[in-house]
């Protein structure tokens, strides 16, 4: 057997979606805005990068950038343990701490690291990590780096959560419950007020991961954990500079007692080198920017929010549960998913493809994301154009159906 | 703006368990092998030596939604540590009998 063979299903699955001429590995051959790449020589419309407030352009980030990589160089070239921590980090993580009104933050190098090392490194031999069935792959991941007892509960599910605390309630050890504030696939928030709640009955700790609602959701945009009221009660919350700031990076922040100890235990941060000055400096900007002009940027957002998900559900289209700045729009199966999506590319709009084992409950998916930056216009030709594309492919009735309720 | 989120209120009341007998190995391979039937690969039928991922057209999510399941049946904890060692229907009900006997 080849070293390679247990993962040639992968390989086959990838190259029947080529044999139909889709290849969703896609290469942005120019960037030109927020909203628009050239893909394939075509110009394309962008509805599905995640970039939420549409800040990859942002002059001041830019420049920020720019002026950073002028005065400290294009890398650091060494751990924030060791060499990495620049006077930067340490003000973005005041900043970010500020923000969010708690004691502690660390900057770590990506999102997904920050969920690997801190979750892994809070729980050990003896404790209880109870994760959300449809979480992300970084806390799947951050499970198989834990020598702590891993339980999983139905998604959203504060019941189901309830049962495994109580199974667990005279069990010495920590319970460590995780949960996300927006999922990723399907663009549901959870019920973190009764998740708050049920952890806190039994003595737990809560981790909320915000990747996707950071900006979005919140009166001064700091997530779900604001928007249900429960910022003073999560303990850690995570999150990430990649979408919504428009950059690289993740973070954690938390009131706990004794936090500063994950600076030396958290492998995921102590092994790899630290974010370069010129995103610290473009985060910096962007956070600067969340923090002026967040309720403008939020609104836009929503509004677009709107048009896509009403836009799509009038069309007779099955979505997500809600409205969401992740749009997610359930496809028949695979097949049709690849060729609605090439579709889709040919008349220039690019989504994100969704299939399992990336989705729950074995959807396919064509995942849209959102973008403050995107016009309305945009939308409603994204609308015009997959309504015609769904009724060529069957995934819609051939006559127009009245809109779902 | 976006549509208000609205916070369900949650009845914890119905997870508390019921009877709490012990039941007999037949009856817990019984209700295992009632959640794979759906994953038959032809006509075979699951029976105690089934290797659950391999004799089954199963993926490792499905299987750990079933485990959830199972948990919530019996009342016990089946830590996802445990389900990587398990292979066979068999010893996914001497699991769950030793989960309810309490080790
Ligand atoms: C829910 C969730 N958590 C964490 C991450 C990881 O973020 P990053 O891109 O910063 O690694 C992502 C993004 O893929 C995500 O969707």
């Amino acid at each position: 057997m080849g070293i390679l063979d247990r993962h040639l299903h992968l390989l086959e699955t990838h190259r029947a979606m080529q044999a139909t001429g889709a290849d969703p590995l896609v290469v942005m051959e120019r960037v030109l805005s927020p909203t628009e790449a050239v893909i394939n020589g075509r110009r394309t419309l962008l509805v599905g990068t995640n970039n939420y407030f549409g800040l990859t352009f942002d002059k001041a980030c830019i420049e920020a950038a720019i002026e950073a990589t002028r005065a400290e160089g294009t890398g650091t070239t060494g751990s924030r343990t060791a060499n990495g921590t620049y006077a930067q980090h340490a003000a973005l993580e005041a900043e970010m701490a500020e923000f969010y009104g708690k004691k502690h933050c660390m900057v770590m190098t990506t999102g997904y690291q920050a969920n690997l090392g801190i979750i892994s490194t809070l729980v050990g031999e003896g404790d209880y990590l109870v994760i959300d069935a449809d979480s992300h792959a970084s806390i799947y991941d951050a499970c198989k780096q834990t020598q702590a007892t891993i339980i999983r509960f139905r998604h959203n599910d504060p019941a189901s959560l309830e049962a495994r605390l109580r199974r667990l309630k005279d069990e010495p050890g920590n319970k460590l419950v995780v949960v996300e504030g927006i999922y990723s696939m399907l663009g549901d928030t959870a019920p973190l007020k009764a998740f708050v709640e049920v952890t806190k009955r039994y003595g737990g700790y809560i981790l909320v991961d915000e990747a996707h609602s950071l900006g979005a959701l919140g009166e001064r945009g700091r997530g779900l954990v604001e928007e249900a009221g429960v910022l003073d009660e999560v303990d850690f919350v995570v999150g990430t500079f990649s979408k919504t700031l428009g950059a690289i990076g993740g973070f954690c922040v938390s009131d706990v007692e004794g936090f500063e100890a994950l600076r030396v235990a958290t492998r995921a941060y102590m092994f790899t080198a630290s974010l370069p000055p010129s995103i610290v400096a473009s985060v910096r900007a962007a956070l600067k920017i969340v923090r002026k002009d967040g309720a403008v940027l939020r609104k836009r957002l929503w509004d677009n929010v709107a048009t896509l998900y009403d836009g799509l559900a009038k069309a007779g289209f099955r979505l997500g549960p809600e409205h969401g700045p992740v749009v997610a729009v359930v496809m028949p199966d695979q097949m049709t998913t690849v060729g609605v999506w090439q579709a889709l590319m040919e008349a220039g709009i690019y989504v994100n493809v969704a299939v399992p084992p990336a989705t729950p409950g074995g959807l396919c998916l064509l995942r849209c994301s959102l973008s403050a930056a995107h016009s309305r216009g945009q939308l409603q030709h994204m609308v015009e154009v997959l309504a015609e594309v769904g009724h060529r492919f069957g995934v819609l009735p051939q006559e127009r159906s009245a809109a779902v309720a | 703006m976006r549509s208000a989120h609205k916070f369900k209120v949650y009845d914890f009341t119905e997870t508390v368990p019921g009877d709490s007998d012990t039941p007999a190995r037949e009856q817990v391979v019984a209700e295992i092998v009632q959640r794979l039937e759906p994953f038959r690969v032809d006509s075979r039928p699951v029976v105690g030596a089934t290797v659950i991922t391999k004799d089954l057209n199963i993926d490792s999510l499905a299987v750990m939604d079933m485990v959830m399941e199972l948990e919530d049946r019996f009342d016990i904890s089946i830590p996802l540590n445990d389900v990587a060692e398990i292979h066979t229907v068999d010893e996914l009900a001497d699991a769950v009998l030793r989960k309810i006997g309490g080790h």
